[in-house]
């Protein structure tokens, strides 16, 4: 078990705004609704006050209030949406493509023990390459364009998800699996019915940190290969042509904002989908 | 570890050993076979064979001179500083991660206030931060352990506010009841209890440092894996890339193994104090 980061954190409970998910009071919910609000504003001020007192010089570092302005400015310009749509198309189609190749194979690999075994050294050697150490080889074969950027997310999201689809199909209930067999239950239908339910919830953490992930990758490709579209692309060009800090900065913000939404997004439907799971284990 | 096993022998026992070892490796061994016949087959120049690659790798790697282990040159020049900025920022991460997340995890405030702005932090990509670190902090080895350091920090540091902060209370209650020092409740109760997540994070962190490792390395650099990787692409020697990916692969692989090993150590108490019900 000690093999999966990914599915220990699963397991822990990594879920920090669980504090506001989990308050059942209005009250509560103004009260960490209200330290969200005080925190930001803090973590904003601390900001302004360390970049206004002139450590580095403005061209260098400019001010956190700058950074917000130039913020709102590029959130409704559109030429800067249309980059963040076209991150966004690349994420989402990389990331579908690394759900419906992982979660097969992950299934073949968690139900079947001579798989699981001849399998693990594969994933051991493949999984610690870095999706950027491919860039160079990916823009040789593909080019600086959207099919370049969706394999590399798909290779780097394929390995949280593999990977807690095989521990979720592997950990199983024995006992349910019996139970189906002695009633005459068809293997499909166990794997339908029993075995996938039951590691639902855990492919689908799989696929929150990926989307995470996700995200990091496509924004890292855009930069690193100097793709033709994306955030990523748009933080290098005005980084490059003049060094606007403020824009750069700006840009880095947003994508974080986006990371932010992402996920809390995918725990927002993780709790509503997956509701069950964090029933019993508060009754625990 | 076969449950077939009937007879105690030795030869038997050998046997099971063997079947269980070449099961493991079969499908890696047949993957680079095949991959190798496709590759002298399809003669592309994007593909080469692993024979290619693996002789390719010697060269560059262990053609040195006896006196230096037969390390070549390159060793020298990409490896070892590549590993030395990867171990430096990942241990910055640890350290700042580790000491920060205490503090903040001790306090159900501070954390509950804190929380939204570490999350945006860490939802920053790295890479988008590569030209202000550049800007700040030149292009040294300085520029690239903190782009380390501060892209890897995160899941630790998560991890630790989280861990610090959900010790059972009983444990607590019973140091308070035992009036136990301020410090022995830190390094006996708290950091112990928190420790399986802290190295949950740490290995999620361990992930990203290699990663930044190679991003660092991408950009204004003149050593490093990740340089020789670019630079032989951009030279169209694509066998010495492929050689960097591979090498990439190897040190991923013996990184991890040896952090489970520490972990392992680390945490044997843990799963023998929680037996099953933890595992």
């Amino acid at each position: 078990m000690s093999d999966a980061p990914e599915a220990t954190i699963a397991r822990a409970g990594f879920h920090p705004w669980k504090a506001l998910a989990g308050s059942r009071t209005a009250r509560r919910r103004a009260a960490s609704a209200f330290r969200i609000a005080f925190g930001l504003a803090a973590f904003f001020l601390v900001l302004e006050f360390i970049t206004s007192i002139g450590l580095v010089p403005a061209i260098y570092l400019p001010r956190a209030s700058t950074i917000v302005a130039r913020m709102v400015e590029l959130m409704v310009d559109p030429k800067f949406l249309k980059q963040v749509l076209a991150t966004l198309e690349a994420w989402a189609v990389g990331l579908a493509l690394a759900t419906l190749i992982s979660v097969p194979i992950g299934v073949l690999i968690g139900t079947s023990e001579l798989a699981y075994k001849m399998s693990s050294p594969v994933i051991e050697f493949m999984r610690p390459i870095p999706s950027v150490a491919l860039i160079p080889l990916a823009i040789l074969l593909w080019g600086q364009g959207f099919t370049m950027k969706i394999i590399l997310v798909a290779y780097a999201t394929t390995w949280p998800i593999l990977l807690n689809t095989v521990y979720g199909v592997h950990d199983v209930d024995p006992i349910a699996v019996e139970t189906a067999r002695c009633f005459g239950l068809k293997q499909r239908t166990i794997l339908w019915r029993i075995s996938l339910p039951s590691a639902a919830p855990l492919i689908f953490t799989g696929i929150r940190i990926s989307a995470s992930i996700g995200l990091i990758v496509v924004i890292g490709s855009e930069l690193l290969a100097s793709a033709d579209s994306g955030i990523g692309s748009y933080i290098l060009f005005v980084s490059l042509n003049g060094g606007h800090m403020d824009s750069v900065l700006a840009g880095a913000a947003i994508a974080g904002i986006v990371g932010v939404l992402i996920n809390s997004l995918f725990g927002m439907i993780d709790r509503r989908a997956f509701a069950w799971r964090y029933f019993g284990a508060a009754a625990q | 570890m076969s449950p077939r096993v009937r007879s105690n022998t030795a030869a038997s026992a050998l046997i099971s050993a063997l079947t269980s070892i070449a099961a493991r490796w079969a499908l890696g061994l047949g993957l680079i076979v095949l991959w190798q016949i496709l590759a002298m087959r399809a003669g592309s120049i994007f593909f080469p064979p692993p024979t290619q690659i693996a002789k390719r790798a010697v060269e560059l790697w262990l053609s040195g001179p006896p006196s230096r282990l037969f390390l070549g040159d390159g060793v020298f020049q990409d490896i070892l500083p590549s590993l030395f900025r990867l171990l430096a920022g990942f241990s910055l991460a640890i350290a700042c991660g580790i000491t920060l997340g205490t503090l903040i995890g001790r306090s159900r405030r501070i954390s509950d206030y804190l929380d939204p702005s570490l999350q945006f932090l860490r939802a920053i990509p790295g890479p988008a931060l590569v030209p202000v670190f550049i800007l700040l902090l030149g292009t040294e080895s300085t520029m690239r352990i903190t782009l380390i350091a501060f892209g890897s920090v995160w899941p630790v540091l998560l991890n630790t506010i989280e861990g610090t902060r959900t010790v059972e209370p009983v444990q607590l209650d019973t140091a308070a009841a035992f009036k136990l020092p301020r410090r022995a409740l830190l390094w006996r109760i708290i950091l112990p209890a928190a420790m399986p997540k802290i190295f949950a994070g740490m290995r999620i962190s361990l992930a990203l440092a290699v990663i930044l490792m190679v991003v660092s390395e991408l950009i204004a650099s003149t050593n490093g894996i990740g340089y020789r990787i670019q630079n032989a692409q951009i030279m169209f020697l694509l066998t010495d890339m492929w050689c960097g990916i591979v090498l990439l692969a190897f040190m991923g692989y013996i990184l991890n193994r040896v952090f489970l090993k520490i972990e392992d150590n680390a945490l044997s108490w843990h799963r023998g104090a929680r037996g099953r019900s933890a595992a």
